[in-house]
């Protein structure tokens, strides 16, 4: 099972960089992001730096994975490999966990540069403990992105994969409040922000790497939209039979 | 024993019935062909054998068990489309990606050797020829030493000397006591490979056969002529679809000899006859024909 997940993860990690533009591609956003927004308004504000840099990161983190596995499995599914890859004796789990892996391991390269711009351009600081800390909060956070993406990937044909993720990616984005500072977005999006995944996500990063409170309400709220996408996903795959015709 | 088994299985996608009421049992062993036109419901059978879908109504079984189990599809061996091989990964990446979904693969080596892949280890398999990637396709299905495989159109493609050579793989190991599923639209290809030949056509089983039979069965003759009166007026027997074209009549019948006979005795007037005989599409066509007429 182990040996069957970490194939898995092996072949579709070889996939990805076999064709280094796209790696390059998830890479570019979060960086260029980071030196458009990040470097010039609050590069010189410790507080301020810091906290953005936790916000682009979380962007970040939604982003690669929305589109990595909503558009990545959707396309996938449209691929006459897929349905081979169905009669093999493995069931889900081998195939959903190595994507994980694969989805962890391209964040780490996207979130590189994000993280390399804001030490060496900003003033933003951070303990080396709070940097150990971050790394574990970033896997966690990932996962009910990548349970999202996953969602989307099973459930849709290709074309309204991409249109639902696109649609979806910025009112999350500005709904959980990662484009403003905490307390700096209209007074309705910080009501809403701490129930909704980006912001429970944003304000665990929050917490760890700057002294902003812990929120329970939207990390419970975040645990929930984790089962409820794990389960949307699982449903998703279970239903999905592939192309319907052919 | 029984390796593969449907009951009564039906399949629909929305409104079209893919497979109607489908029967078919494959025991141990067997080298069956599925033979049938393409949008027979073939694929989908096979689909529903290999666990890729679940039938409307009606039971699957693979190897004792509902083959949406993975457990029942350890023993089993699936030909990928070879259109759909991962262009960006090379062969030998593929051939150990499926080998490590089995508990006791065939040895790399030896898969290699045995298809003739030897050259191409290294090589993307987006850069293969048509033919590579048809070899490949049918060598993965063997990775895991399976106890049954499903050939989807094998050779279909492949030049003399390259379809010989899967033919001949494909024998050793029915030889070995494994049971081959083998679909088709190619008559030669059943014929060559298969002992049991099950046509589909329409998501039905019309035939259930030794080769020998169900090529009797779907020998259909195709008689051009012309004439100046219409056919329809006599009820000839043994005709089972006229087609016109021109002045020219094509009038197809399993009995090209008897229908000749008939029209001459009956003072039918025609000129210019011609007898040929049909392609393996017409006789689908006659054969569904007559189960209509049932």
């Amino acid at each position: 099972m182990t040996s069957l997940v970490l194939t898995h993860a092996k072949f579709q990690t070889l996939e990805l960089f076999r064709i280094p533009i796209a790696v390059v591609g998830s890479a570019f956003w979060p960086a260029a992001s980071m030196l458009a927004f990040v470097v010039p308004f609050a590069g010189d504000d410790p507080v301020g730096a810091t906290y953005a840099t936790a916000s682009m990161i979380t962007f970040a983190i939604m982003n690669t994975n929305l589109f990595q596995y909503g558009i990545g499995v959707s396309e996938d599914r449209a691929q006459p490999w897929d349905p081979f890859v169905r009669t093999l004796a493995a069931g889900a789990a081998p195939r959903f966990l190595g994507r994980i892996l694969t989805g962890l391991l391209m964040m780490v390269v996207s979130l590189a540069p994000v993280v390399l711009i804001a030490a060496l351009f900003t003033e933003a600081t951070l303990s080396p403990l709070a940097f150990l800390a971050a790394i574990p909060v970033c896997a966690m956070i990932a996962v009910p992105f990548i349970l999202m993406g996953l969602s989307i990937g099973y459930a849709l044909p290709q074309k309204a994969a991409l249109v639902v993720a696109q649609i979806l990616f910025l009112p999350l984005a500005f709904g959980g409040g990662l484009l403003t500072p905490p307390g700096g977005a209209p007074g309705f999006i910080e009501d809403l922000a701490p129930f909704l995944p980006t912001g429970g996500a944003v304000r665990l990063m929050w917490t760890t790497v700057t002294d902003f409170p812990f929120d329970l309400t939207a990390t419970l709220a975040l645990a929930g939209w984790t089962a409820l996408f794990g389960a949307l996903a699982v449903w998703a795959h279970r239903r999905d039979e592939g192309r319907r015709f052919g | 024993m029984i390796h593969a088994r449907a009951e009564g299985v039906t399949k629909s996608f929305g409104d079209t019935l893919a497979l109607d009421r489908v029967d078919l049992e494959v025991r141990a062993g067997e080298l069956v062909g599925l033979l049938g036109p393409n949008g027979a419901g073939k694929s989908t059978l096979v689909s529903l054998f290999t666990g890729g879908r679940r039938p409307t109504a009606g039971r699957v079984e693979l190897c004792g068990g509902d083959p949406r189990d993975p457990r029942n599809r350890r023993t089993l061996g699936v030909t990928p489309q070879e259109t759909g091989l991962p262009a960006s990964l090379r062969v030998g990446e593929v051939i150990d990606f499926v080998r490590a979904h089995f508990p006791t693969p065939l040895p790399k080596a030896e898969l290699v050797d045995r298809f003739g892949l030897g050259d191409l280890v290294r090589r993307q398999t987006g850069g293969l020829s048509g033919g590579q990637k048809r070899r490949l396709a049918v060598a993965l299905a063997f990775a895991g030493r399976p106890e049954i495989v499903f050939l989807d159109e094998p050779t279909t493609g492949l030049d003399v000397e390259a379809r010989r050579d899967l033919w001949e793989a494909v024998r050793s190991f029915h030889a070995e006591g494994g049971t081959v599923v083998l679909t088709s639209h190619y008559l030669e290809e059943v014929e060559a490979l298969a002992e049991r030949v099950v046509v589909i056509a329409e998501g039905r089983v019309l035939a259930d056969d030794s080769v020998a039979a169900v090529r009797g069965l779907i020998k259909v003759s195709r008689i051009s002529l012309s004439s100046p009166v219409p056919l329809t007026d006599f009820d000839l027997e043994g005709l089972v679809a006229v087609e016109q074209a021109g002045d020219r009549l094509h009038l197809l019948t399993p009995d090209a000899d008897r229908m000749v006979r008939e029209l001459v005795e009956r003072n039918v007037p025609f000129r210019d006859l011609e007898v040929r005989p049909t392609s393996l599409e017409e006789a689908f066509l006659v054969l569904t024909g007559k189960e209509h007429q049932k």
